[in-house]
């Protein structure tokens, strides 16, 4: 337990969580399920007789949801992927020899890590062109595209944070060995830093990754249809007030489905890494 | 101007070296022939560790000059790299890289910098291994090696480059007193076989020994040198005199 | 202050950039409401989080499984479920039965939507400064507790004057974080209609059709807020820093 407990308080600990996902029992899957039941329960005791019940109108739209769903998961990817490439580049950037990258490298990252996600998913879809001309031919760009594009930014600040911080907490003594072996200063990044620093940032970029998905739905407020916005329009077109709590719920169980494996799954990895 | 043998293989010259306000070296002399092993001794904060870290550039002097080879080190054009592959060191702490095999260790330097080809460098290595003492190591990683074997593959990956001098910084000072003799015994094969040795050591026994000669530095400057017998017995210095019979 | 107004009327005039949060007093008056609510949101949030991170921290070391258990709950949903989607859960699904007539016969809302999101995201950030403080308390070596009771203390009082000081400390970085988090995530009250800085931004680009001029200076003041925020942490942080001290 101290253990987990100092793992929890390290410096290269992802900042956003600051703290690592105990290990989740099913008990909590099975908790909130049965919370789930009772509630739709009751709120079909208070449906008038007539109407469908609230498990049936569930499954019902539940095909559209997961239609939503998937369209989180896949924006959370997408800006994952472009969120790692560029905040990798942004993190060796933060440690160059040459002071003036070191510096652009640094404010970018500052700046982006200082905003708040929704304002520069606002900044993105609307600032952002609808249309792009590349050569001859004019390319569409969807409000998807354009929020993906606005989540990536704040994950390009903090991985580079994350490389930035694992490649400081290599011991210099890594630094020097290279040296006196005669590597440059690529090589030695290449071939001796950067493959230890991989293991420390494995899991602090899986919680960066549970982050970013639960902050997907923000994605519904600029406009984007994704599960959030389903949700709320399943709401308006069925019209009764006992389904918004279970539905809510059911969108909350929908992400906990998801994100308690990836939250097990980087505790156990943690702890592994731990160890050595 | 080329190198040859009889010159000096290290020489340096009135060497000053600060870090920040704090002044480590202040006018080091020495010089080391070509097979020569010397020891350093001293107290700790006598500036030894910057000292050695000099010979292969790791950390650039101040002023004064430094010799490699014939190739003057204070010097903006230095080739860093080549110096490297000339001068070998073995650290205190190691620094085996450890997400690599111990043969990773010894082989990954003469193939991505000398650029030699992998099977006759593969050869070399488990040589080198057998050499200090390791075989059937290779396939271990440093984390499950204990210290002195740690230490002993370091000094494999050093000889690995075949250098022409190898620096050694307080090798056995993390060690249990138990593998010291393990690594010591593996300095003392490597001098015997006419290696240029630079040792930096508290080990007086192990100094008095394997050394040439003795140099003896407090607070930045060469207080006193020469051979172990002349040295131990009739050193001139009150400092030096000092120095042993706290350690003695 | 006229002055100053005036000239972004005539970078308006001149330029076209389009700044009447400046030079227009409706504006003016509209944008500084929404900074000041956005301030009152983030230090109620603030102060909210840390009491709840408090109690809990507590509860968990609780002797009741069922009382550890419910808390572990509690966090587990919180920290992998969507905050937006919590936010809508609480104002629109149980906000919905939250309801009184008034006394014009209309049905109000009994918690109004500042009031949700203040619960929600103190909620939201609670349980992830309930690991925190957790974790700051069990890296306090438990000789040091053992250490103050032999030097007389109670239980609490060691607790009191001994663990939770250190065991604030030790936690400080991550407490940091989460908090510039919390902040940062304070605008998704935006979505359930609370006037802070977006949602009256919103507001004005609608009437002035100046999009990237807001834009922009909702960035610049977001940014600036949470800089002067991670400052103030940081120099927190260095003040209540203990001289020598490394955590095993």
């Amino acid at each position: 337990m101290a253990r987990e407990a100092r793992a929890a308080l390290s410096p290269l600990r992802m900042p956003l969580t600051g703290v690592q996902a105990l290990p989740l029992a099913p008990r909590h899957g099975v908790m909130l399920a049965v919370f789930l039941a009772i509630s739709a329960g009751v709120a079909q005791a208070q449906a008038a007789p007539a109407a469908p019940s609230i498990i049936l109108t569930m499954l019902k739209w539940t095909p559209l949801l997961a239609q939503g769903f998937a369209l989180n998961i896949a924006m959370s990817f997408l800006a994952m992927a472009i969120g790692t490439v560029f905040g990798f580049a942004l993190g060796l950037g933060q440690i160059s020899l040459l002071a003036p990258l070191r510096a652009g490298a640094r404010l970018i990252t500052q700046f982006f890590r200082n905003s708040p996600w929704l304002v520069l998913l606002f900044y993105c879809m609307l600032l952002l062109p609808f249309e792009v001309r590349i050569g001859n031919s004019i390319v569409a760009l969807p409000g998807w595209a354009k929020a993906t594009f606005g989540l990536a930014l704040p994950v390009m600040a903090n991985v580079a944070e994350l490389v930035r911080g694992a490649v400081q907490s290599i011991p210099s003594g890594q630094w020097e060995a290279a040296e006196s072996l005669a590597f440059t200063r690529l090589a030695t990044l290449r071939m001796i830093i950067l493959p230890q620093c991989i293991k420390r940032m494995t899991p602090p970029w899986m919680n960066l990754y549970a982050i970013l998905t639960v902050a997907t739905p923000l994605t519904s407020i600029v406009g984007v249809s994704e599960a959030m916005t389903l949700t709320g329009d399943i709401l308006s077109s069925e019209g009764r007030t006992e389904l918004l709590v279970p539905m809510y719920l059911y969108l909350l169980m929908l992400f906990f489905v998801y994100c308690y494996p990836i939250a097990r799954a980087t505790a156990a990895l943690e702890r592994r890494f731990a160890v050595r | 101007m080329t190198w040859t043998p009889d010159q000096p293989l290290i020489r340096m010259r009135d060497v000053h070296k600060s870090f920040g306000a704090v002044p480590v070296l202040n006018g080091i002399s020495l010089e080391v022939m070509k097979g020569e092993v010397i020891c350093i001794i001293g107290p700790s904060g006598a500036g030894k560790s910057t000292l050695i870290r000099c010979i292969n550039a790791l950390v650039p002097i101040d002023s004064g000059s430094i010799l490699v080879e014939g190739r003057e080190l204070h010097d903006p054009r230095l080739d860093k790299l080549a110096l490297r592959r000339k001068v070998g060191m073995v650290f205190q702490q190691y620094n085996l890289f450890p997400h690599r095999t111990a043969l990773d260790n010894i082989m990954m330097a003469p193939i991505h910098v000398l650029r030699r080809d992998r099977a006759s460098v593969e050869t070399q290595a488990r040589a080198l291994l057998r050499k200090v003492g390791l075989e059937g190591k290779e396939k271990f990683y440093p984390g499950e090696l204990s210290g002195g074997q740690q230490q002993r593959v370091a000094i494999a990956r050093s000889l690995a480059m075949q250098p022409d001098v190898m620096l050694f910084d307080e090798v056995t000072a993390a060690l249990d007193p138990e593998t010291v003799k393990e690594v010591l015994a593996t300095i003392r094969a490597l001098a015997r076989d006419g290696m240029t040795c630079v040792i930096v050591t508290h080990e007086m026994g192990f100094a008095r020994e394997v050394a040439d000669r003795i140099y003896f530095t407090d607070r930045g400057v060469i207080v006193e040198h020469g051979p172990p017998a002349q040295f131990f017995a009739h050193c001139r210095d009150p400092r030096t005199r000092q120095f042993l019979s706290q350690i003695l | 202050m006229d002055a100053v107004w005036e000239w972004f009327r005539v970078l308006h005039a001149t330029t076209g950039i389009k700044l009447t949060i400046f030079y227009d007093a409706f504006d003016r008056a509209r944008f500084f409401n929404g900074f000041l609510t956005s301030l009152r949101l983030m230090a109620l949030c603030l102060l909210c989080s840390v009491i709840i991170g408090v109690i809990g921290a507590w509860l968990q070391g609780a002797r009741s499984r069922l009382v550890r258990a419910t808390t572990q709950a509690y966090i587990q949903f919180v920290r992998n479920t969507p905050p937006l989607v919590q936010l809508y859960f609480f104002y629109f699904a149980l906000g919905a039965y939250l309801r009184h007539t008034n006394a014009a016969g209309l049905e109000v809302p009994i918690v109004t939507n500042f009031v949700w999101a203040v619960i929600c995201l103190s909620l939201y950030a609670g349980a992830f400064n309930v690991e925190i403080f957790r974790a700051g308390i069990e890296a306090v070596p438990r000789e040091t507790l053992e250490a103050a009771e032999a030097l007389g203390y109670s239980r609490l009082k060691a607790y009191l004057h001994v663990v939770l000081p250190l065991a604030l400390r030790i936690s400080l970085p991550a407490l940091n974080n989460n908090l510039v988090n919390l902040v940062k995530t304070t605008t998704i009250a935006y979505a359930i209609a609370v006037p802070e800085m977006l949602y009256v931004a919103n507001q004005i680009w609608s009437d002035e059709l100046n999009v990237a001029e807001m834009m922009n200076v909702l960035l610049v003041v977001y940014v600036s807020l949470v800089g002067i925020l991670v400052y103030a942490m940081g120099r927190w942080e260095r003040s209540m820093r203990i001289p020598g001290y490394t955590p095993t």
